[in-house]
C-alpha cells in the first residue's frame, strides 16, 4: 500500500513537468503579453518593464529560469497584481478556495447521495421524477443565473444573508456561495448515484438479503451503499479539484477573494505567471485527489488491492 | 478553573461589546469599485480608480480637491521661471510622513528619479517627460542623477523643464508624481507597499489588502490638514461583477459604486432618482482607418463612412444612452479650449447620408457592387452593439462588413504591431486635463497612431503648440490642429464616455466631475 502511494506521488514528477512545459509554450504562443494595454506605453517604456521581469529573454530560457525559481519554491512575481508574488495570491486565496470548495464537495456529495438513493428506492415513482427534476435542472442551469437569484432572494428580499463578500469566511457569507457551488454537483452525484444504487438493488446477494426480510434501510446502508458508490467515487476525484480551484463566476458575483478568477483572468491579462500558478494548483490538486480516490476504492471494493 | 473561564468568558464579552460600540462609532465610507488595483506603489499605477486609493494615501506637490481640480498638497506655493521652465515649489512646514518624519525636498527628488529609472519599471514613467533629461533616462541613455530636479534646501524643491509646460500643475496631481519615503523604500524594497510597512503622506494609511476584498485605509492623524478629514476609514471593495455590485449597494453592504451596468440605466435611474450620478467623462471612443492602406488613403471616402454612421443611435441603443454621440477627438469642456467639431456635425443624418451617396456613387460603391470593409474590436458587449449596428448602417450603401473580435491583449498587441485592418476600434480617456493628451494621437510615427495617419500640417502645429510658453496660443495651436484631424476623418470620433456613480444620500461632498476624481479627505457620512 505504501510503496504504492509512493510510487504514484513519483509518478507526479514527470507528469507535472510535462504539463508545465507545454503550457508554459502553449500560453507564450497567444499573441500579446502583459504589458500591451488599451493604453500602450511607449516602446522604451515597454521595453524596459520587460527587462524588469526576464520577459526580453528568448522563451526557452525564460522557461529555465521559471522552473529554477519553481525549484526554490517560488512561482514568481505576478505582472497585474504588483502588491503580491503568485505565492501570496495562492495562499490567500486557497484560505477561501479550499474551505469554500469542500464545504461545496461535502454538500453535494451528501445532499446528491441522498437524492440519489431516494429516487433509487422509488425507481420510476413520483420521488423518482421529482429528483430526476431536479438533477436536471440543477446541471443546466448555469451559475450566473443561479448566483444573482441567490443573491436577490436571500440578500435582498429576505435579508438573510449578505449579498456579497467574504468578511473573513464568516458562516453567513458562505451560505449562498455553497450552494451554488455545489448545486450543479449536486445533480451529478443525484444521477450517478440513483443509476448504481439501481444496479446494486438488483445484484443477487442483495436480493438474497431481502429474502431475509432486512429493512430497505438497513439494505442501502449495509449491503448496497459500498458497491453503489464507485461510481460516485470516481466522479469525486476531479469534482474536489474543481470545487476547490475556485470558480470564477461564484467569485465574482459574491466578490470572493478565491483562486477561481486567477484561472481567466491571468489568461486574458497574460499574467504569465499566475496562468503557470493556477495550472499547477490544479494539476496538483486533480493528482492529490484522484490518489485519494484510487485508495478509497481499495476500501470501499475490496476487490481492489493495491500491493 | 471554572471560575477563570466564566471570568474569562465575561471579559470576552465585554470586549466584544466595546468593539462593537465602537464600530458604530466609526464612519467608514464602504467604497465599491469595478476592479482590483494593480498595485499601490504610485509609480506603478495608472488608472483613475487607482489614483482614487493612492491619492488617500499619498499628497503629491499639489492635489487635488473635491470636484477633481488641482490645488496645492505638500506645497503651499510656487514660482515660475520668466520662460516658464524652471518651477520651484516651497514645501509646507508641517508636511510630515505617517512615521512622523518631516516630508522634504529630498523625498521628492528621490520620487521623480525613481519614476524614471529604467529599473523601476513604472508603465506611467511618459508622464515626467517634460522634465529635464526624462525621456533619455528612460531610454537608458543618461543617468537618473542627471533628472531636471533639484533640492535647494530641506524645503524648497526645484524643477527645470525641458520646454515650458501650461499643464505642468496637473500633471503633479497625477498618482506617478507622488513622493515615497526613500527609507521605507530602501528597508522594505518591493514589499514597502504592504500594510503595517508602508508610510506614507496623505490623509489615511493603509492597514488592510486583501486582493479581491478589499483595502482599507484609516484616518492619518500625521496628516497636514487632518482636523478637517471627517471619515475614520476607508474599505475600498472591487465588485467586478457590477450587477452583483448594485444589489450590494441597494442592500447597503456598500456606499457607493463607481459604476453599473449601463443596461440599467433607465431602470436605475427610475428607481434610484438622484443616487445616481451621470456626468460626462474626459474620454473618447473612435474608430480608426488604416490610413496606409488604399482605399482609406481617400479622404472622401472616409468622410462619406463618418457620415453614415448615426451616432446618436450608438450612443443610445449601443449603450443605452450611457456614452454621448461625439465630433470632436477632445471631449468639450477643458477650461481654455475650443473643441473642433466635424463640419458635417451640424447637418442633420438624412443630409449626410445624401452627401455620403454622391460620394460613394463616385466610387463605384453600390449595393451592387459592394466593398469588403473589416472590423476589428475588442471583446465587450458595447463594442459588439457597436461594431453591429455601424455593420446595419454601412451596408445599405454597398459595403460588405465583417467584424473581427479579439481579446483586449491580442487586440491591442495586434494594433501596436501596426496590424493590417480597415477600421478598428479604440479609446482614449485622459490621464490629466490637457487637450494635448488627446491630439498625440494622430501624430506621425507616435506609438497610438495605429492607423498611421499622417498630415504635415497637422504635426507642425502640434509640434509648434509641445514648445509654446503661452498658454492661450498653445491652445489656439492645438485647437487649430485638432480642426485638421476631424476634416480627415483618418480618426474618427464616436462617443464621449461619461462617468457612473451610485452615490448613497448618506454621503456628503461627493462631487461630479470629468476627471471622476473623488478624494475621500472630502467627503463625509451620516
Amino acid at each position: 500500500m505504501l510503496r504504492y502511494v509512493l510510487r504514484r506521488l513519483l509518478a507526479t514528477i514527470p507528469t507535472l513537468f510535462l504539463i508545465i512545459a507545454i503550457s508554459f509554450f502553449l500560453m507564450h504562443v497567444a499573441p500579446g503579453g502583459p504589458f500591451d494595454l488599451e493604453k500602450p506605453l511607449p516602446p522604451e517604456i515597454k521595453a524596459n518593464l520587460l527587462r524588469v521581469y526576464n520577459l526580453d529573454q528568448p522563451v526557452w530560457k525564460q522557461f529555465l529560469l521559471y522552473l529554477n525559481s519553481l525549484l526554490h519554491g517560488d512561482f514568481g512575481p505576478s505582472y497585474v497584481l504588483m502588491n503580491f508574488s503568485v505565492n501570496e495570491l495562492f495562499q490567500i486565496g486557497l484560505k477561501v478556495s479550499v474551505p469554500l470548495g469542500l464545504s461545496a464537495f461535502f454538500l453535494s456529495l451528501f445532499a446528491g447521495g441522498t437524492l440519489g438513493i431516494i429516487a433509487a428506492l422509488g425507481q420510476n415513482g413520483k420521488s423518482d421524477f421529482a429528483v430526476i427534476g431536479l438533477a436536471t435542472a440543477g446541471s443546466t442551469i448555469p451559475t450566473y443565473v443561479t448566483a444573482p437569484i441567490i443573491q436577490l432572494v436571500f440578500g435582498l428580499w429576505l435579508k438573510w444573508l449578505p449579498v456579497g463578500g467574504w468578511n473573513d469566511g464568516a458562516i453567513v457569507n458562505l451560505i449562498g456561495p455553497v450552494i451554488v457551488l455545489a448545486l450543479p454537483y449536486m445533480a451529478v452525484v443525484a444521477r450517478l448515484m440513483r443509476g448504481s444504487m439501481i444496479e446494486a438493488l438488483h445484484a443477487h446477494h442483495i436480493r438474497t438479503v431481502r429474502s431475509m426480510g432486512l429493512s430497505d434501510y438497513s439494505i442501502v446502508i449495509r449491503h448496497a451503499l459500498r458497491s453503489a458508490l464507485l461510481p460516485v467515487l470516481s466522479y469525486a476525484g476531479p469534482a474536489a479539484a474543481g470545487l476547490v480551484t475556485g470558480s470564477l463566476i461564484v467569485e465574482t458575483i459574491f466578490g470572493i477573494p478565491g483562486i477561481g478568477r486567477y484561472f481567466i483572468d491571468s489568461a486574458l491579462n497574460r499574467d504569465y505567471t499566475v496562468v503557470m500558478g493556477t495550472v499547477v494548483v490544479l494539476a496538483l490538486f486533480t493528482i492529490i485527489f484522484n490518489l485519494i480516490v484510487d485508495l478509497l476504492y481499495a476500501w470501499v471494493d475490496p476487490r481492489v488491492r493495491y500491493d | 478553573m471554572r471560575h477563570f473561564s466564566l471570568k474569562s468568558l465575561l471579559a470576552g464579552a465585554a470586549l466584544v461589546a466595546l468593539t462593537a460600540t465602537g464600530a458604530i462609532a466609526e464612519t467608514v465610507w464602504n467604497r465599491g469599485a469595478n476592479g482590483d488595483v494593480q498595485s499601490l506603489d504610485p509609480h506603478k499605477t495608472s488608472t483613475v480608480e487607482e489614483f482614487n486609493i493612492i491619492n488617500d494615501l499619498f499628497s503629491g506637490l499639489m492635489t487635488t480637491d473635491a470636484a477633481g481640480n488641482a490645488m496645492p498638497g505638500a506645497a503651499t506655493e510656487y514660482k515660475v521661471s520668466a520662460d516658464g521652465k524652471v518651477w520651484t515649489f516651497n514645501l509646507r512646514a508641517d508636511g510630515m510622513w505617517s512615521d512622523g518624519t518631516p516630508v522634504t525636498a529630498e523625498d521628492f527628488v528621490y520620487s521623480m528619479r525613481r519614476l524614471v529609472t529604467p529599473e523601476t519599471g513604472a508603465e506611467y514613467a511618459y508622464l515626467a517627460n517634460p522634465i529635464l533629461n526624462a525621456e533619455d533616462i528612460i531610454a537608458g541613455k543618461k543617468k537618473p542623477e542627471e533628472l531636471g530636479v533639484k533640492a535647494v534646501d530641506a524645503k524648497t524643491f526645484e524643477v527645470t523643464l525641458k520646454a515650458a509646460t501650461p499643464y505642468f500643475l496637473e500633471l503633479l496631481t497625477h498618482q506617478a508624481m507622488f513622493p515615497v519615503q526613500k527609507a521605507n523604500v530602501e528597508k522594505f524594497g518591493n514589499d514597502f507597499v504592504k500594510p503595517g510597512n508602508l508610510v506614507s503622506n496623505g490623509p489615511f494609511i493603509l492597514t488592510e489588502n486583501v486582493p479581491n476584498d478589499h483595502i482599507k485605509a484609516v484616518k492619518n492623524p500625521k496628516f497636514y490638514d487632518a482636523a478637517t478629514v471627517k471619515l475614520d476609514a476607508v474599505n475600498f471593495i472591487p465588485t467586478e461583477d457590477r450587477a452583483a455590485g448594485v444589489k450590494r449597494y441597494k442592500a447597503g453592504e456598500v456606499d457607493s459604486m463607481n459604476d453599473f451596468p449601463t443596461e440599467q440605466l433607465a431602470d436605475l435611474r427610475k428607481e434610484l432618482g438622484d443616487q445616481i450620478h451621470e456626468a460626462p467623462q474626459l474620454g473618447t471612443y473612435y474608430y480608426i482607418f488604416k490610413f496606409k492602406k488604399a482605399p482609406w488613403d481617400n479622404i472622401k471616402l472616409r468622410n462619406a463612412i463618418s457620415m453614415v454612421i448615426d451616432r446618436e443611435y450608438i450612443a443610445e441603443k449601443a449603450w443605452a444612452g450611457s456614452m454621448m454621440p461625439a465630433y470632436s477627438l477632445v471631449p468639450p469642456g477643458l477650461a481654455g479650449y475650443t473643441s473642433r467639431m466635424a463640419d458635417f456635425a451640424k447637418m442633420d443624418q438624412l443630409d449626410r447620408e445624401d452627401a455620403a451617396k454622391k460620394v460613394f456613387s463616385e466610387l463605384g460603391i453600390s449595393p451592387e457592387k459592394p466593398m469588403k470593409l473589416e472590423i476589428r474590436y475588442n471583446t465587450a458587449e458595447g463594442h459588439k452593439n457597436t461594431a453591429v449596428a455601424v455593420q446595419d448602417m454601412l451596408k445599405p450603401f454597398g459595403f460588405d462588413v465583417s467584424l473581427v473580435t479579439t481579446d483586449g491583449k491580442t487586440h491591442y498587441s495586434y494594433l501596436e504591431e501596426k496590424g493590417d485592418f480597415d477600421l478598428a476600434r479604440a479609446g482614449w480617456i485622459a490621464d490629466y486635463k490637457d487637450p494635448g493628451t488627446f491630439l498625440d494621437l494622430g501624430h506621425t510615427g507616435f506609438g497610438n497612431n495605429y492607423g498611421e495617419w499622417s498630415n504635415a500640417e497637422f504635426d507642425k502645429l502640434t509640434d509648434a503648440a509641445a514648445v509654446e510658453p503661452d498658454p492661450a496660443k498653445r491652445m489656439q495651436l492645438l485647437s487649430d490642429a485638432e480642426a485638421i484631424l476631424v476634416a480627415e476623418q483618418s480618426i474618427m470620433p464616436l462617443l464621449y464616455y461619461a462617468n457612473h456613480n451610485i452615490v448613497s444620500p448618506k454621503l456628503k461632498g461627493f462631487v461630479d466631475n470629468v476627471m471622476d476624481k473623488h478624494p475621500s479627505r472630502f467627503i463625509s457620512k451620516e
